[in-house]
């Protein structure tokens, strides 16, 4: 299951590099849903149904939203030769995924290996959710029940970005 | 936009339906099998954004249901707020206490508040997915003229 | 080991894309990309091998190993909300293009108003 995990993640970071440097911005943005529909699978391979039934909506209808915007305005990428300014970036880009990586790689020490992982808080939720929540779906338990506030503060989030959206597309000022 | 040929129409006016029942069962099942408010609220907006893209925006009023999901979004955040309150005068001493009781795990009425959570959080989520696309429509709709 | 490494791999792509490119959808979609590989990451740390999905089938039975719920239950409410906060970038993108005429980052910063 592991060797799936990882043909899959290196088809997926192999499509990640096409969705960023694609020519045409569509075809940019199906090298992007292959990457979202390949999490689908990832998240299928790690007992993770509700994240997988998530994801596969919000996929679809972000893919709707972003073919909607190109719709109605340009689908080509612009294309600048390279100048004194690209060279700092693109350096400046590389030294910064070096030095971040040199820093993960001492992070992950840290960390326990694959499937070995330390259920020291959760291990209570596994086991007394069913009782004390009376939800067979522990993830709805720990979302409702022992964590409900911050559940509730990400619904004030979504409701944040909702109103931004509708502030900023708006194209007629409120009447007098 | 404009609408689609007569086979879409017919297709989705079958299936639009379908999608909204499967999406309140995910919203009522939540705290017994996979899915929930979060899952089953946009599997709700999406029966609305798949009517709106085969029909078109002439077919609809589009300012007046923008009101209305809207209405329906504040709404049900509000009513997750009173909900959490309720715990308040039930006699416990913080938020979101899940104050009734259990009940038989595995069966559809259980959980205590859980299924009146999943189900307002599964309005509010579907509400603003569908107004964030109501929102983008209309724009559009105006820009072009 | 390597699968982490794969997932921050990852989310390097995401960073380079949003650091080199000038279009801004191509911007927003480096940006989903990070969103992604974070998913990825937590689902992939919450991982007991040989757990089930965190689901109890039949209440009578005794405890079975699970994955982690907590990690999960986390990200569930973030996918919904990073679709929220990407269609906020996309607007902010297809108003910036009515009122330049192009989704260049440097030309826009250039014309100032």
């Amino acid at each position: 299951m592991e060797n799936l995990l990882v043909i899959l993640l290196v088809m997926m970071i192999v499509a990640a590099i096409m969705a960023i440097h694609a020519k045409d911005l569509l075809s940019s943005l199906i090298a992007q849903g292959f990457v979202g529909y390949g999490l689908v699978i990832c998240f299928i391979l790690l007992r993770a149904p509700d994240l997988a039934i998530v994801q596969i909506v919000v996929e679809t209808v972000t893919l709707i939203i972003m073919v909607s915007v190109l719709h109605d305005s340009t689908r080509k990428e612009i294309q600048v030769p390279a100048g004194k300014r690209d060279i700092y970036t693109y350096s400046l880009s590389f030294v910064l995924v070096g030095l971040m990586l040199y820093y993960f790689n001492r992070a992950i020490a840290t960390l326990n290996p694959f499937g070995d992982h330390a259920l020291r808080m959760s291990d209570f939720y596994a086991r007394e959710a069913v009782e004390l929540s009376g939800s067979t779906n522990l993830i709805k338990g720990v979302l409702w029940d022992f964590r409900a506030l911050d559940t509730f503060g990400e619904a004030t989030i979504l409701f944040a970005a909702a109103a931004g959206v509708m502030a900023i597309l708006r194209i007629k000022g409120r009447k007098e | 936009m404009r609408g689609m040929s007569i086979i879409v129409k017919k297709v989705v006016q079958l299936m639009s339906a379908l999608i909204f029942v499967f999406g309140l069962y995910i919203v009522s099942h939540g705290h017994i099998d996979p899915g929930g408010g979060f899952t089953g609220g946009v599997v709700l907006a999406g029966s609305f954004i798949v009517l709106i893209l085969a029909y078109g925006v002439d077919y609809f009023k589009l300012k007046k249901q923008k009101e209305i999901t809207s209405l329906f979004e504040n709404v049900s955040i509000l009513i997750l707020l009173l909900f959490g309150l309720s715990g308040l005068f039930a006699g416990s001493f913080y938020f979101f206490n899940n104050y009734l009781s259990p009940g038989a795990p595995g069966t559809l009425i259980s959980g205590g508040l859980i299924p009146f959570y999943n189900l307002f959080i599964g309005i509010k989520v579907g509400a603003t997915m569908f107004v964030i696309f109501l929102a983008l429509t209309i724009y559009k709709e105006e820009a072009s003229k | 080991m390597t699968l982490y490494l794969l997932c921050f791999v990852l989310f390097m792509v995401g960073i380079y894309g949003v650091l080199t490119r000038r279009n801004l959808i191509k911007i927003v979609i480096s940006l989903t990309i990070m969103e992604f590989s974070i998913f990825l990451m937590l689902a992939l740390v919450g991982y007991v091998s040989g757990g089930q999905a965190p689901l109890v089938l039949d209440p009578e039975t005794p405890y079975v190993q699970v994955v982690d719920p907590l990690p999960q239950a986390m990200v569930l409410t973030t996918l919904v909300i990073a679709l929220a906060t990407n269609s906020m970038l996309l607007t902010m993108a297809i108003r910036l293009y009515k009122k330049y005429g192009t989704f260049d980052i440097r030309k826009i910063n250039e014309l100032k108003g």
